[in-house]
């Protein structure tokens, strides 16, 4: 410990002693609070101070996350071994996961801190440490095999636009690391979405030719959107009077996709294609755990998340579609299965829950919840466009949080006004 | 002894400013935040909106002269109707003539050239400046805020095109996406993003941004 007090010591010194280098203090002082609690007190003025400051809140985040880093990496090389029709040790999994998801980390941290210190260091304040958790999120959120470069660039957008145009960590509207993603999933869809891109190394295991029969690739909700493409297909093969046959091999090939699916216990544990960190509802449930026995996370928002995501699934579910009919595969999954699939416990966890982007009313925030869930699902059955539909649900809910703020305050101030006015 | 009417010169520094301010300080999109629709939605290709931003060039100057000349003689009362019927008509003459000589662009712009009729710039200088000034400074507003219309329509479609096509006028920049030459060959996509509308706006923030920072004046406290 001494050894380190005393880099940080001498750093300081050193930069210290020429005018020009003294602006570099935010980048050494970041590091430094990183590793050490500040020392300083504050000089006037009632205040309360508490152990946890920002920078250990997001450490507490981060280490919420780590159950669903460990998995995700393990799961990335589960899907590669099992594309190529291989049996391997769990070690050999791990290690290709390992190496599929480090460098999105790697990219994702080196570039968005790259711009948070030129920031700093440009406006001369403090290194502010909101990145650290968009920093690991990010990546979970992304398929393995996305590029790297469109990660960086998403990451600047994120940072910039999403954050910093705003004033920084505390100020932004919509959720940071899902920008990056909803940037990339509008600006390059083919590598963020289809068969081609959740798998580690799939492309060029399509291409030589060397991809074990029948994998197809897709997620669970990817398979179910191919079932629902096909069997609307049938139908319009029925209308323009094609042969019974060509529309009953329409219909057999959408019940091939929709029977991918994956089972709900395989959706829980998360054996399941899809992206790096969010495959795992009981990963992610981990993470709740600590992070509402901490107090960072909201319980309400979570519960009322859960709630709006199983009560359109359920209404689908109930009101139902008749497949023959080229109905909507989506609806005939129940809803519990429904719900472990896609990122839906990974956004009610990690997303959703976001302090800066969340209602902040205790009565507003199940309010939040449930417009998240409810507007993810909704989107996910019922949009023909988009497969999963969890992203766009939570930016939506971040739009809306500061609206549902003015309402509860409004109602509130309403309800108050009539009790002066009677007595 | 009549007294002798000093001509003002035409273009004397007071009517300079008439072009040169919506150029900068206060441009009709960015910092009266007029005409934002038409620049979200025809800036995807620059060829496209160059021919918009002529038309609405045309429109307002003509527009702005017309109103000029008839400011004495309209009823204010009924002066937004005149000033309807004034625009309508000049937009109609702009849409047939770029039917008539480009069809291609007035094809891609399709909706849009008619309402250039709703675009709010052009109804705000007829209001603002035309029905109070003569037809001669009137031209020069209404070219002044036109270029200022083209000017930004000119940026925003020159990072559209260029990020979300990879060219700029149709020419090929960074390489052929489908053979997969030049930047292709790296790896590099087009960003579907910038053919969507949400992007201008977007780009259009970042202009204000940038003006805003420069000039502290345009700053609001």
């Amino acid at each position: 410990m001494k050894f380190l007090r005393k880099i940080f010591d001498n750093a300081h010194e050193a930069i210290n002693k020429n005018e020009k280098t003294k602006k570099f203090f935010p980048l050494i002082d970041s590091f430094d609070t990183l590793m050490f609690t500040p020392n300083h007190t504050t000089k006037n003025g009632a205040h309360i101070r508490d152990a946890i400051d920002l920078k250990r809140t997001m450490m507490f985040v981060i280490l919420a996350l780590v159950p669903c880093l460990l998995f995700g990496m393990y799961n990335v090389g589960h899907w590669h071994y099992e594309a190529l029709g291989e049996t391997a040790t769990f070690m050999q999994k791990f290690g290709i996961g390992a190496l599929g998801v480090l460098p999105l980390i790697i990219v994702s941290y080196g570039v968005g801190l790259g711009v948070e210190f030129i920031i700093a260091i440009r406006n001369g304040h403090a290194v502010q440490e909101g990145f650290l958790v968009s920093g690991m999120l990010i990546p979970l959120i992304m398929p393995v095999d996305v590029p790297l470069w469109m990660v960086a660039v998403a990451t600047v957008f994120a940072v910039v636009i999403g954050k910093e145009v705003f004033g920084g960590t505390g100020m932004n509207i919509i959720n940071i690391a899902l920008t990056a993603r909803a940037f990339l999933f509008f600006a390059h869809p083919t590598s963020m979405t289809g068969d081609k891109t959740w798998v580690a190394g799939i492309k060029d295991m399509k291409t030589d030719g060397v991809l074990a029969d029948g994998f197809s690739g897709a997620t669970s909700l990817g398979d179910l959107a191919g079932a629902k493409a096909k069997y609307a297909e049938a139908v319009i093969a029925t209308t323009k009077g094609k042969s019974d046959e060509i529309v009953q091999a329409l219909y057999d090939k959408g019940d091939i996709a929709a029977s991918k699916a994956m089972s709900m216990m395989d959706s829980f544990w998360g054996i399941e294609i899809g992206s790096v960190g969010e495959t795992s509802a009981f990963a992610a449930l981990l993470g709740a755990a600590f992070l509402i026995w901490v107090g960072i996370a909201s319980w309400k928002v979570m519960i009322s998340f859960f709630l709006g995501g199983l009560s359109i699934a359920g209404l689908f579910y109930a009101t139902g579609g008749d497949l023959a009919a080229g109905g909507n595969p989506f609806y005939a999954v129940d809803p519990i299965t429904q719900l472990m699939y896609g990122g839906f416990f990974f956004g009610m966890v990690f997303m959703i829950t976001d302090p800066v982007t969340a209602a902040q009313t205790s009565t507003g925030k199940f309010f939040y919840g449930f417009i998240g869930g409810a507007l993810g699902i909704l989107i996910r059955m019922g949009n023909p466009a988009y497969p999963e539909g969890i992203m766009l649900g939570i930016l939506i809910a971040n739009v809306c949080a500061p609206t549902i703020d003015h309402m509860v305050i409004q109602a509130n101030v309403k309800r108050r006004m009539k009790r002066l006015k009677t007595a | 002894m009549s007294e002798v009417k000093v001509k003002e010169p035409l273009f004397s520094a007071k009517n300079k400013k008439l072009i040169s301010d919506p150029l900068s300080d206060d441009n009709p999109v960015t910092i009266q935040v007029l005409g934002i629709c038409s620049a979200l939605a025809v800036t995807v290709q620059m060829k496209g909106a160059m021919v918009m931003s002529v038309a609405v060039i045309a429109v307002l100057i003509i527009g702005n002269v017309l109103v000029s000349l008839m400011r004495n003689i309209i009823p204010p009362r009924i002066r937004i109707i005149v000033q309807l019927v004034v625009v309508a008509a000049l937009v109609i003459i702009v849409d047939q003539v770029l039917q008539a000589f480009v069809y291609d662009a007035s094809k891609t712009l399709s909706v849009f050239v008619g309402l250039i009729i709703t675009n709010c710039i052009i109804m705000g200088r007829l209001e603002a400046f035309a029905l109070g000034n003569k037809p001669w400074a009137s031209a020069l507003d209404g070219l002044g805020n036109g270029l200022g219309y083209g000017l930004i329509l000119f940026i925003v479609s020159f990072f559209k095109e260029l990020f979300g096509a990879g060219t700029l006028f149709g020419i090929q920049v960074f390489g052929d996406s489908a053979e997969g030459t030049g930047l292709y060959a790296m790896g590099y996509e087009n960003n579907g993003m910038m053919l969507l509308p949400p992007s201008s706006l977007v780009i259009v923030a970042i202009i204000i941004w940038v003006q805003k920072a420069r000039n502290p004046k345009l700053q609001e406290a």
